[in-house]
């Protein structure tokens, strides 16, 4: 991971001058304490993580993997991430194409209201579904009346992760395509395409690695959602756990290996969410210094 | 609430507008309304009693307590994270700067497990505090670090571009002007990062009030102790005392919105004061 | 020299190995306002933060009043510096920002208030010393930067294209406001432009810098008269390079270069009758004709070579194929590093000029 090469940081720092830089002193104790802080919040419990799953061999360590209810927490979890993502992909486009391609009043408050699920806790991201779809609500026993279960089922799980990871894609794509503007589209609108053949050749060559971008950050959200799932799901094991809330039983059973063989499963999806992250950003990055020399030269 | 300016050549208008609309009204307006609907059939006194138990209050004081000691922490050690990153160049930046992102990735649960496996009295990092008698994991401390790990990356992150983007000239205009390095940084470079700073310790505190995953693990969950918010309202779930967990999402709900509403006000205010 | 302020000595900068300024050293009295004239990427922002102790060159000396300066700060130089994008500080209102380097300096309260104002005053900002920098026109920016820059007294002023930003009308009074203020004060200073128009108007001295090298240093009508490099030659003034100079009447010299450098100053046009040394100029035909707001330029050719002279707005009005006799009084020929100039041989001037 350490040679993935991102935009982020900045390069060059020692290139500034002594004038403008700390003295040597000062800027050895500033990597030191950053290099503490980070190990000992960030890096250490990853490590952890996987040096507990494999403590005690690497038998046991695939025994927790496979074992049923893993199987079948981990289908579960991929099942929603897998209804998830598309859906909120397809919002997060249309969502970002009405705002950004077009002008109406009201457009800053449409906005606000799409950071929403950010400020809200998952926990109460869950309850929201119970009070509306609960046995106790009026729609909750309607459903109930054809015998569809909701709360404590696949739907109610996914709702409430829709609800968690709702922003993710569209707050990516509306900037990206704010900064587009709408010239090209309009130049291929007057050449007489249509509005797919618009959107297809035209403006989603210019957003795949934003869009891409959002969809990984939105699955690595809805694989990991605890709090907001967990009110939902109703626990009932090898149905209704994802990976989560299985590692939630598992260590509170004291499987504490298991608990953290299943966790490594996670971190690994992280670990690789990171490494897509960065490599999308290297690529974005690289993009960008070409359009620079195409302006240069042109 | 929606008016619609001039017309446009592009199409798509009304299908991709009505859907963001129905779409954001199924899965989080009406959703949401439910809340406040719910809390509506609760008396007054009723949903005052509830959110003014000692246990309650007990609950959000340490939510709170915990989360504002937490975003404090991360804004100072978050600067100085994103300052190195930024500024100077070492082994392994690249990873570290990476692995900024991992609370963003990692499931809360697996967060919650790792930490509360570290900071045991007899984990890696908790056995140096024994001898001292100094308990993390199960107290307030250990909370205070989950939520750490949480929020980190709220604050590198917004504060990391505008320290990329500070103008190298006016640490110049400083200098020739005789200013020392420390006078550049608090008079000059500093104030210009305070609404980055300021935002990015709202985004964290307004995370760690709410945060749950991570939390369950470390806090140990004793009542009126290391009880969170969030935790409570699960409590009361539990006990199907619906209402009352109702009435304790809807002070939470208010105050996060009220966060909200804060952090766009800065970054309002800052972007008017940009040149 | 009695009375040099600013020496540089063979000063060579390199970015990696692009050389951005090469060689390059010149003297400065006490008191001079210099332009620093050049096409862009020629190094002069390079130069100018050299000075100022921003940049460290590679090679080379720099002498303040007979100091050497080369190892001392840039807070201890005693120089005032006008960022090209101002560097304001954006936090601070007009008053903090003036205030800033006198604060840094320990001054007392009252005497910073006083001085402060007294820059107000003179940079004409009264009443705007509560704005913060975004509450300001270009313009005022400009001052406020210009003010915070002088508050400390500098014995030195440096100023990296100060008016690049202002729109055209208002630059040409702020310039001649500038140069007026620094004429007042008396400070040395120097100044970064690429507008010749800007250099010869207001500095006393010009450098032309290009390509990292000094081309030549002079007051403004020395360099106008008497270009020692092709560059200089062709870079001041409105001018068309000719190739085979000598195909033109009266220019037959044998001066071991075919090609040179014309100014619209340097000839005459006229209908038949119009020019005095009739013998001496060439036929022309009008190609072209723009109005130039206070003249005429006229596009002319001659044989197989293209001139644009001007004519007043007085005379008779040209059409584009009218034919014309067109009177060329000198030339810089120039071969690869020098430049002469030559005079038309069959002008008998009665009262040559030799410059
Ligand atoms: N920090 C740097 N690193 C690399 N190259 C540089 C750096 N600063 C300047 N240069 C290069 O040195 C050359 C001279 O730059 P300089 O800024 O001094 O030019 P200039 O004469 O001020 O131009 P302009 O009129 O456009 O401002 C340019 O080619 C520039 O690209
Ligand atoms: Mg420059």
């Amino acid at each position: 991971m350490a040679g993935i090469v991102t935009k982020k940081a900045g390069s060059g720092g020692d290139l500034r001058p002594p004038h403008i830089s700390e003295p040597k002193i000062v800027k050895w104790i500033l990597i030191a304490i950053s290099i503490i802080f980070l190990c000992s919040i960030v890096l250490l419990p990853l490590i952890i993580v996987l040096f507990e799953s494999l403590k005690n061999g690497i038998g046991l360590y695939l025994e927790s993997i496979v074992e049923p209810d893993a199987m079948s927490a981990l289908l579960l979890t991929i099942t929603v991430a897998v209804i998830t993502v598309p859906l909120n992909s397809f919002f997060g486009i249309c969502a970002a194409w009405a705002i950004t391609k077009f002008q109406f009043r009201g457009k800053n408050f449409l906005i606000s209201l799409i950071d929403v699920p950010f400020a809200v806790s998952p926990v109460i991201s869950g309850l929201i579904f119970i009070l509306l779809l609960g046995t106790n609500s009026a729609l909750g026993a309607w459903f109930e009346s054809y015998n569809i279960q909701i709360i404590f089922a696949l739907p109610g799980i996914v709702l409430a992760t829709m609800f968690v990871t709702f922003p993710f894609i569209a707050r990516e794509l509306i900037p990206l395509m704010q900064a587009q503007g709408i010239q090209e589209e309009e130049a291929a609108a007057s050449l007489g395409a249509s509005g797919w053949k618009i959107f297809w050749r035209v403006t989603f060559p210019n957003i795949k690695w934003g869009l891409l971008y959002g969809m990984i950050l939105c699955n690595a959200r809805a694989i990991g959602e605890f709090g907001a799932v967990s009110v939902v799901s109703g626990h009932i094991r090898g149905e209704t756990n994802t990976l989560p809330l299985h590692v939630e039983i598992l260590y509170n059973e004291y499987q504490f290996t298991a608990a953290f063989a299943v966790s490594s499963l996670l971190v690994f999806i992280a670990l690789l969410t990171i490494i897509v992250k960065s490599f999308i950003e290297w690529k974005t990055h690289q993009q960008q210094s070409q359009m620079q020399e195409v302006d240069h030269h042109g | 609430m929606f008016f619609f300016g001039k017309r446009n050549v592009l199409p798509g208008f009304r299908r991709t507008f009505g859907f963001t609309v129905l779409y954001l009204s199924l899965i989080v307006l009406i959703p949401l309304s439910g809340v406040v609907w719910n809390t509506l059939g609760m008396s007054w006194l009723d949903f005052w009693e509830t959110v003014t138990s000692d246990r309650v209050i007990a609950s959000f004081k340490v939510s709170f307590l915990c989360a504002l000691v937490a975003a404090f922490l991360n804004l100072v050690f978050g600067f100085i994270v994103a300052w190195a990153l930024e500024r100077y160049s070492f082994w392994g930046k690249r990873f570290f700067d990476n692995l900024i992102d991992l609370p963003f990735a990692l499931p809360t649960a697996v967060a919650g497990i790792a930490l509360t496996a570290l900071y045991a009295p007899n984990g890696w990092i908790g056995r140096f505090f024994e001898p001292f008698d100094i308990q993390i994991a199960y107290t307030q401390i250990g909370i205070t670090i989950a939520l750490m790990f949480i929020g980190l990356p709220f604050v590198v992150r917004t504060v990391q571009p505008i320290i990329q983007e500070l103008d190298k000239e006016v640490e110049e205009a400083a200098v020739i002007l005789g200013a020392s390095r420390l006078r550049t940084f608090f008079r000059v470079i500093f104030p210009q990062l305070i609404p980055a700073l300021l935002t990015g310790f709202a985004l964290a505190f307004a995370r760690g009030v709410g945060e749950y995953g991570s939390v369950v693990f470390i806090s140990g969950n004793m009542p009126f102790k290391t009880e969170i918010a969030p935790l409570l309202i699960m409590t009361k779930l539990e006990q199907y005392d619906y209402a009352g967990a109702t009435a304790i999402a809807l002070v939470m709900l208010i105050i996060s919105f009220a966060i909200l509403l804060l952090i766009n006000i800065i970054q309002a205010k800052s972007n008017k004061t940009s040149l | 020299m009695a009375n040099s302020y600013i020496e540089v000595k063979n000063i060579n900068k390199k970015f990696g190995s692009f050389s951005a300024v090469n060689d390059v050293s010149f003297t400065i009295e006490k008191g001079k306002l210099i332009g620093l004239l050049g096409p862009s990427g020629g190094g002069k922002t390079t130069i100018l933060r050299i000075l100022a102790g921003l940049e460290y060159a590679d090679s080379g000396d720099i002498y303040f009043d007979g100091q050497r300066v080369n190892e001392v700060l840039p807070q201890d130089r005693g120089i005032g510096f006008v960022f090209q994008n101002y560097a304001l500080f954006r936090h601070m209102t007009v008053f903090q920002n003036i205030a800033f380097g006198l604060e840094v300096k320990k001054w007392p309260k009252q005497k910073v208030k006083d001085r402060v104002f007294e820059l107000i005053e003179l940079t004409g900002l009264s009443g705007l010393e509560n704005r913060l920098p975004h509450q300001l026109s270009g313009g005022q920016r400009q001052r406020v930067a210009f003010a915070r820059a002088l508050a400390p007294q500098p014995s030195l002023l440096l100023l990296d294209e100060p008016f690049a930003a202002i729109d055209a009308k208002v630059r040409k009074e702020l310039r001649s406001w500038l140069a007026e203020t620094i004429a007042k004060i008396g400070i040395t200073s120097i100044f970064v432009t690429h507008d010749q128009d800007e250099a010869v108007e207001v500095a006393n001295e010009i450098l032309i810098i290009n390509q990292g090298k000094l081309e030549q240093m002079g007051s403004p009508i020395e360099i106008y008269k008497n270009p020692h490099t092709p560059f200089v030659a062709s870079f001041i003034g409105q001018s068309t390079i000719i190739e085979n100079f000598h195909e033109l009447k009266g220019f037959d010299h044998e001066i071991g270069s075919t090609r040179a450098v014309v100014r619209p100053e340097f000839m005459d046009l006229g209908k038949p009758g119009e020019i005095n040394f009739a013998s001496a100029a060439q036929k022309a035909v009008v190609k072209n004709v723009f109005f130039r707001g206070s003249n005429w330029e006229i596009e002319v050719q001659v044989g197989n070579h293209i001139f644009y002279a001007f004519r007043s707005l007085e005379k008779e009005q040209l059409r584009v194929g009218d034919e014309v006799l067109l009177l060329i009084h000198r030339m810089y020929a120039f071969n690869d590093n020098q430049t002469v100039i030559i005079e038309n041989r069959l002008k008998e001037d009665p009262m040559p000029v030799i410059i």
